[in-house]
């Protein structure tokens, strides 16, 4: 086999130059001539009823061009619908108008906007609109608003429950009735804010006479932007081009369709010119949905030598005030369908119960489910340890499936593609000196020092797809992926992907992945996306999936191509297309290397089209529409080693070590990226970042300034390896990274100090560990005689 | 985020800024940084209707040796005191604790003067200034009057400076006899990165090695600036050992208007004042010790 030059290299990021030097091609970006601009007014208050708008004021103001209200939407503009739903869990999806007209029921709910002749009128004329409120009782928690006579947020969902949706398999109650020993807790998994860099926007052109509008959209999925845009907007989806060339970012949070987009295309065509709305950080933090907010009583059954039995779990989320995009698929199948973790777990069941409550809407966040997931396992199998005084990795030694048992099919019906957790464990241990920091911790014990380790085994479901699966699940979409790959007359490549890379430096693994099998260098190669005039189709990027599955999409467009290639190069050999070896770009008869024919000559060829075999048509372009037949699974253990201060309850970060499994690794340096990035995340969690509300609904932590997103000096050196197993069911072999950093690291952080402080009888702090949580949990625990918790 | 309207002067001297402050339409601020009043009015949680930049008045800007004191102009920069070798060698502790301000940016940008001025609870020269016990120079149209740091931050986001008086200097006592040493600790806020609780110290030891005078300033914790002084008296005359410092930092949040936020409760912030007193104190009585 010929030696790879680009796959698995770590080739230094394509993006880059454009981006850090300024000429990233944002949606913010978009400069047309006599474009207006668009700002929203938006709720002071959690819920209330809105008495009346007096806009005139604001019409009046010297350069408004025009103001709007929920009145004036109807019949234009259909409420945002909800595109996840979930069967058998009698979901309620009421309207979600994209501003209210009756009632407000968030801060933040949009009430009436502006279109100004700049962003700096539009913004001073929402101050001139008169909105007369009439406050309604608030619920921000799920636990008040599952409460009875709690203040009730939608007619047609009664106790304010979006859903009840439930699993189980295998003999739960058996498992309970027989175990040896049971553990029990209750796990918050707190609110969290997504803060890409780049706040939500949207610049939108509609043409008069064509009828048709180009929306340029700070989204991670164009083609469900334009197919929900038709939906809300009533334009034929032939109608609709959705432009999102460069994006900041995401992290779920741009998957979503928003009023605000609704809102910008609905003025450009009310008013014939483009208009531009662009979100403030403030704007971001109440409008852009929120992450996790899910709090979790979970049982685990066990028998006294450490195997796990049976686990039940009952979930209580935060849903916000309406149904965002993808909202109830993430508490349940994407929560809970993975909750088992690398363990084998014969009986499991899970309730989870959605409400709805006076808070912004939350949705996918990085992980989306598979964090809240293997936070509690993880968590659970320490508890266990403790309860047992069994060290916790023998516990999860003892719990993993086997290497040898793949594809293993879970209790949840999961088929796990390939694994060896033993190895990222053993791999992981050996990084740390885990016996060494063992023995560190007991000296240190000895002189009043707080050492802890904590363990995080992991694995993680994505590689979202396939489509048949999707349905099944009630994702109102396909989750294949088209591929193009166009090789030019001059042997430059370009390849259209229906993925939407917006940071993970797809631009730079596609073109590897292309070029390697092409055999052309990775400059020559362009990757075209997020753009639904240029690319086929396509359902974007989230779930980790871009790599696996449309990465997937590539590779056999590619090979295609080389198949044509072969046939040409055949013919301008004059040799049986069978004969021909490509070797990195060159064609020749097997055997034979002196006499070849290059990609480049073939390309032009093929392009020119004066001497192709009879049956060959012109052209070097090929695509393929590729849909998995399996998720992908990838695993791995995250240990991280921190020092706590019992006096002022800071929690100290002395090691992190991520030994992670991704399956075949493309480009080291961008999982390596990667991994940094969701580490970072999970950290954040862990430490430092909640959105808290008060009781009127008010988002306390509404800016930078209290809601704390780690920076460079709050994140530790983080100490990356990997073991390869590749996805059986791909070509590639590649699982995905994208998410494994978030789902794999808070419980890592929470295991750590709860062992550093386990002397001390303490068993849990809920997230995050802020230092006033820890040290008075140390307090509590110093007060009492049997331990804090 | 978008501020709301308002006018504009860049005065090239102080004599023009402060007829400014006088005729200009109110309310009137000060710009010096920017890197409190920006965010304010970005969130229009302030909206001036006029505002006067002292960034081109040349009297704002200076360092000067002034005998027992170190005198720095308003304007000066976080980046500015702490790269001064005079500031350095006569009053450490400046910058000592500027070192722990915000973030590279801020530091480049934020002034001695508009920290004085703005007052924010959280702030971190406020304790220096309390610590040192600063003389803060104020001048309007009627003339020029000197407060003592003791009387100058009177509540959250408010000095004894007058509408239209400009924070013209500030002068710190200099620490810079023998057998003295200083020291700043500070509890970093997560998300913005001011002083949850942050503690100056300034200790200076006899010839016996016990404690001659010990000052405290304390920030974050309370409503304003403060000085520790149940701290300072307890600690006079003391061999500055574990027993002695314990003892006297219990009183060390005894008499503060303590506040109370999502990430720390006044119980908390007190709990912290203590414990970081006594890390201030037994640092600056450290380094102390080596310069005797
Ligand atoms: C991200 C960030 C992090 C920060 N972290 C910290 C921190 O850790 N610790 C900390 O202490 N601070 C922190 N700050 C605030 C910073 O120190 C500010 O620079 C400082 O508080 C104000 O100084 P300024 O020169 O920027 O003043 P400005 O913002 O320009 O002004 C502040 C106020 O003072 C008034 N004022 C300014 N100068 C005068 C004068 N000469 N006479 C009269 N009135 C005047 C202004 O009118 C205004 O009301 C942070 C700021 C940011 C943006």
């Amino acid at each position: 086999m010929a030696v790879s030059r680009l796959f698995g290299a770590s080739v230094k990021r394509r993006e880059d130059p454009r981006l850090i030097t300024g000429h990233g091609a944002y949606t913010d970006d978009m400069k047309l001539p006599g474009m207006a601009y668009l700002a929203i007014l938006r709720s002071p208050y959690g819920h209330a009823r809105i008495k009346r708008i007096d806009t005139s004021k604001a019409q009046q103001h010297p350069g408004v061009l025009a103001v709007y209200t929920g009145a004036d939407l109807a019949g234009k503009l259909n409420p945002i619908p909800c595109a996840w739903l979930i069967p058998d869990s009698d979901l309620k999806t009421p309207p979600y108008p994209a501003l209210a007209s009756d009632t407000v029921r968030f801060t933040g709910d949009g009430v009436a906007m502006v279109v100004a002749s700049s962003p700096y009128i539009a913004r001073d004329a929402l101050d001139l609109i008169e909105v007369d409120y009439e406050p309604l009782p608030v619920v921000t928690t799920q636990e008040q608003a599952a409460a009875p006579g709690a203040p009730q947020l939608h007619e047609s969902a009664p106790g304010n429950l979006a859903f009840n949706w439930k699993f189980a398999g295998g003999d739960v109650d058996a498992a309970f009735r027989d175990a040896e020993v049971t553990v029990k807790q209750r796990f918050v998994q707190q609110r969290l804010i997504p803060n890409a860099m780049e706040p939500r926007g949207a610049v939108a052109q509609w043409t008069p006479g064509a009828d048709e509008v180009t929306l340029w959209n700070t989204t991670q999925n164009p083609h469900i932007a334009r197919f929900l845009l038709s939906v809300v907007a009533g334009i034929p989806e032939n109608k609709i081009r959705v432009v999102a060339r460069d994006v900041g970012g995401g992290f779920g949070s741009k998957i979503p369709f928003y009023a605000g987009e609704a809102l910008t295309v609905f003025a450009a065509r009310e008013l014939g010119v483009p208009v531009k709305w662009i979100e403030d950080r403030r704007e971001n933090y109440l409008a852009t949905i929120h992450g996790r907010d899910q709090i979790t009583d979970v049982e685990l059954a066990a028998k006294r030598d450490g195997t796990i039995t049976g686990l039940r779990v009952n979930a209580l989320s935060n849903m916000g005030a309406y149904l965002s995009t993808a909202a109830p698929g993430v508490p349940t199948w994407l929560f809970a369908l993975i909750v088992p973790g690398c363990y084998t777990i014969p009986a499991y069941s899970c309730d989870v119960k959605g409400y709805f409550t006076n808070t912004t809407p939350t949705d996918a966040y990085r992980g989306a489910g598979r964090p809240e997931a293997s936070f509690l396992m993880e968590r659970m199998v320490d508890l266990l340890a403790g309860e047992l005084h069994m060290d916790p990795v023998e516990v999860r030694r003892k719990n993993f499936i086997p290497a040898d048992a793949f594809p293993y099919t879970t209790v949840t019906t999961l088929t796990y593609d390939s694994g060896n957790y033993q190895q990222t464990l053993d791999k992981a241990l050996e990084m740390v000196d885990y016996q060494g920091l063992r023995q560190q911790q007991q000296q240190m014990r000895q002189q009043g020092k707080y050492l802890g380790i904590g363990i995080s085994s992991y694995v993680e479901v994505c590689g979202l797809a396939p489509s048949p699966a999707a349905g099944a699940m009630g994702f109102q979409g396909g989750l294949w992926e088209p591929a193009t790959v166009r090789v030019l007359a001059t042997g430059k490549v370009i390849v259209l992907t229906g993925t939407s890379p917006h940071g993970q430096g797809e631009e730079t693994t596609f073109a590897q992945l292309v070029g390697e099998d092409l055999g052309v260098p990775v400059e020559d190669v362009d990757v075209i996306h997020g753009d639904t005039g240029a690319i086929p189709m396509g359902w974007g990027t989230y779930g980790s999936r871009s790599t696996a599955v449309g990465g997937t999409a590539i590779k056999k467009a590619t090979i295609k191509v080389l198949e044509k290639a072969k046939k040409l190069a055949a013919h301008l050999l004059e040799a049986a297309p069978e004969d021909i070896v490509a070797d990195h770009g060159r064609f020749y008869v097997q055997g034979s290397p002196a006499k070849s024919v290059t990609i480049q000559d073939i390309a032009l060829q093929a392009n020119l089209g004066w001497n192709l075999p009879k049956d060959m048509t012109p052209g070097l372009e090929e695509s393929h529409f590729h849909d998995p037949t399996n998720f992908t699974y990838p695993f791995g253990t995250h240990i991280c080693v921190v020092e706590v201060d019992a006096d002022t309850g800071e929690v100290k970060i002395r090691r992190y070590v991520a030994v992670d499994d991704v399956g075949v690794v493309i480009n080291p340096m961008i999982v390596d990226g990667q991994v940094h990035g969701g580490v970072a995340q999970g950290i954040g969690q862990a430490l430092y970042e909640h959105a808290i509300y008060d009781e009127g609904g008010n988002l306390v932590t509404g800016s930078m300034l209290d809601y704390a997103v780690p920076n460079a000096t709050q994140i530790p050196n983080i100490e990356t390896a990997r073991t390869e197993t590749p996805c059986p069911h791909n070509l590639t072999g590649v699982k995905g990274v994208g998410e494994t950093g978030t789902i794999a690291s808070s419980q890592a952080v929470v295991n750590a100090v709860v062992d550093a402080l386990s002397p001390l009888g303490i068993k849990h702090i809920d997230m995050p560990l802020t230092p006033e949580r820890v040290w008075k949990t140390i307090q509590a625990a110093k007060a009492s005689p049997t331990g804090a918790n | 985020m978008y501020s709301g309207d308002f006018a504009y002067y860049a005065p090239t001297s102080l004599g023009e800024m402060l007829t400014l402050l006088n005729n200009a339409k109110p309310e009137v601020k000060v710009l010096a940084g920017g890197q409190s009043l920006i965010p304010l009015l970005k969130l229009r949680l302030a909206s001036p209707a006029t505002l006067i930049d002292a960034s081109q008045v040349p009297d704002l800007r200076m360092i000067a040796d002034s005998g027992n004191t170190i005198t720095l102009g308003a304007m000066t920069t976080y980046f500015q005191a702490i790269d001064s070798p005079l500031v350095q060698q006569r009053c450490p502790l400046i910058i000592q604790a500027l070192r722990q301000v915000g973030d590279p940016q801020v530091r480049a940008r934020g002034t001695i003067g508009g920290s004085l001025a703005h007052a924010d609870p959280a702030g971190d020269l406020p304790a220096v200034a309390m610590a040192l016990d600063a003389e803060i120079h104020a001048v309007s149209s009627n003339g020029e009057r000197s407060i003592a740091a003791a009387n100058f931050f009177t509540d959250v986001l408010t000095t004894a400076l007058q509408p239209n008086e400009v924070l013209k200097s500030v002068s710190f006592t200099a620490t810079d006899q023998p057998a003295t040493g200083t020291a700043y600790v500070k509890h970093r806020h997560p998300a913005s990165g001011y002083a949850v609780v942050g503690v100056a110290a300034v200790v200076r030891l006899g010839a016996d090695g016990t404690c001659q005078e010990a000052r405290v300033g304390i920030t974050g914790a309370g409503a304003h600036a403060a000085r520790a002084r149940g701290v300072e008296q307890a600690l006079a005359g003391k061999t500055l050992d574990e027993a002695a410092l314990d003892a006297a930092c219990a009183s060390a949040a005894d008499g503060l208007d303590l506040m109370s936020d999502t990430y720390a409760s006044d119980e908390f912030r007190a709990h912290l004042t203590r414990v970081l007193a006594k890390r201030a104190l037994a640092e600056a009585a450290s380094r102390a010790h080596s310069q005797a």
